[in-house]
């Protein structure tokens, strides 16, 4: 792979640090008016998740990670692996495992595309659409005439995500919510 | 459809520009300091290591040559106060390669100005001055007096080492420690900046404006030197100022010595030979004039788009440039 150099860092730039592929979040040049310049270089670390500070001397480099992002469609499961599709019309399935699935889990209905992050063809991340339309499964039953009133209980959805949903909310119902929050965001 | 062709400021901010720049040129004015205009390109450049030249190819009734694109009017300025100009300021902009940031931008406007005959605690009275009347403040304003810090007694307070006496061993295991680096093949210099850089400055300047005073003399060869009351360490006649986080002016009461400026110029570029760098031509038109005579006395360059940025309260200079380079 070829190397970047810190005057190339800039945000969403994927470079290998200590063995783990990053995404470069921010990177601030400081320099004292005569003395050498150093890049102060937020990361966010791809397999952990975390955005960890580094220091670099101006004109090192980081060697590119091999990470691409890409639409799949979710398929199914066995129980220990999860099985995605590319949406580009090759057919081309990917096994992903618990560890890079994480909370994403909860959000998984068949058919719908999410972003999913390889490195090295190697999933390591997949991110739900923001919104995402699910049946309510298990709910408390709905409370005729109280749309007015304010008040919320919990609703299980058939993807396992639990969410506060409006006491009018029945089983059988489909709801819009957001994935980045968790929460209900209308009727579908 | 990109909309990069629109200026990084908004048409407000440079309309609050303009009258700052207004402003300094009255602060200078009434103070009979003359505006000068000296050449963006001349045939010598910045030897200094950390500084990167730009240059162009132009043609002369001298032929086709090389001219480097000045990294501070510095040069020029010196050789306008050998030939007796008196106290002079100039609002230069300015080069250096490979600095973009939210601090830096490639070209940037310098604010510099000699004083002949006024020493250094003159000069920091004026600097601060004039940043007080830029911020639209008085000078000497009671609720946030100038503080004057010693380079020496910052790095004990926040980092509790002295920067003079602390072996290097140590200096490069605090600067690696601090900086999540390697600094194991830095030298003295490189590592108290970086520790200044990192430690020291994002905390200076937060009350009011901060001076800091005493820098070591490898900090600053072209100044002054006197000894540190204190221990008889010697010290730097340099200072700088600080706001909010912001390095924004660095003067010094000059050195008027020609052999020691064309020694400085030859070990820069003996320098830049040992690091693989391009060497810059010298400047021999200034030492010229250092050999004809410089009046003693001392100087200052501010970052001027600093300064408007934290006046206008933006948190990048490129706010406060109409086209900031990634968009020139």
């Amino acid at each position: 792979m070829a190397n970047y150099s810190t005057n190339e860092f800039k945000g969403g730039l994927k470079v290998m640090l200590d063995g783990d592929p990053c995404s470069i979040v921010e990177n601030e040049l400081v320099k004292p008016g005569k003395g050498q310049a150093f890049n102060r270089v937020k990361l966010r670390n791809l397999m952990t998740g975390r955005v960890l500070e580094h220091t670099f001397k101006s004109g090192d480099s980081l060697e590119a990670a091999d990470v691409v992002e890409l639409e799949m469609e979710y398929l199914y499961t066995d129980g220990d692996m999860w099985y995605f599709m590319k949406t580009d019309g090759s057919f081309e399935q990917y096994a992903v495992d618990k560890k890079a699935l994480g909370d994403t889990e909860k959000w998984l209905k068949e058919q719908v595309p999410y972003t999913v992050t390889l490195w090295n063809d190697n999933v390591i991340n997949v991110t739900p659409p923001n919104f995402i339309e699910l049946e309510v499964v298990e709910t408390d039953p709905g409370l005729k005439g109280d749309t007015a009133q304010g008040g919320t209980k919990p609703a299980t959805l058939s993807s396992g995500a639990v969410v506060r949903v409006p006491l009018f909310i029945n089983e059988g119902e489909v709801l819009k919510v957001d994935t980045r929050s968790g929460e209900y965001v209308s009727r579908a | 459809m990109t909309d990069d062709w629109r200026p990084t400021a908004t048409l407000e901010t440079l309309r609050e520009r303009a009258r700052l720049l207004a402003g300094v040129r009255a602060f200078f004015a009434a103070r009979g300091v003359l505006e000068v205009e000296t050449p963006v390109l001349g045939h010598g450049g910045s030897t200094e290591v950390h500084l990167a030249s730009l240059s162009a190819e132009a043609t002369t009734p001298a032929g086709r040559e090389r001219l480097w694109l000045q990294t501070s009017p510095e040069f020029a300025m010196k050789r306008l106060l050998a030939a007796g100009s008196g106290p002079i300021f100039q609002l230069a902009r300015s080069f250096r390669d490979g600095e973009v940031g939210r601090r830096h931008n490639l070209e940037f406007t310098l604010l510099e100005w000699y004083r002949p005959g006024l020493g250094l605690e003159a000069l920091i009275e004026e600097s601060a001055a004039l940043v007080s009347s830029v911020l639209g403040r008085e000078p000497g304003d009671e609720t946030r007096p100038l503080r004057r810090r010693r380079y020496r007694e910052l790095f004990r307070e926040h980092l509790a080492i002295d920067p003079f006496s602390a072996p290097l061993a140590e200096l490069r295991r605090l600067a690696g420690e601090v900086g999540g680096l390697g600094m194991a093949d830095s030298d003295r210099d490189d590592c108290l900046d970086l520790l200044m850089s990192l430690a020291i400055e994002p905390r200076l300047g937060r009350d009011g404006l901060e001076v800091v005073v005493d820098y070591p003399a490898s900090q600053a060869a072209l100044a002054r030197h006197h000894r540190d009351p204190e221990d008889g360490e010697w010290v730097a006649s340099r200072f700088e100022l600080y706001l909010e986080g912001l390095e924004l002016a660095n003067g010094y009461d000059e050195l008027t010595d020609a052999a020691e400026q064309a020694a400085r110029f030859e070990q820069d570029n003996t320098a830049r030979r040992a690091m693989g760098l391009p060497e810059v031509d010298v400047d021999v038109r200034l030492l010229a004039a250092l050999e004809h005579g410089m009046p003693e006395g001392s100087g200052v360059a501010l970052g001027l788009d600093r300064l408007i940025q934290l006046a206008l309260g933006k948190s990048s200079v490129a706010e406060v440039m109409a086209f900031a380079t990634p968009h020139c």
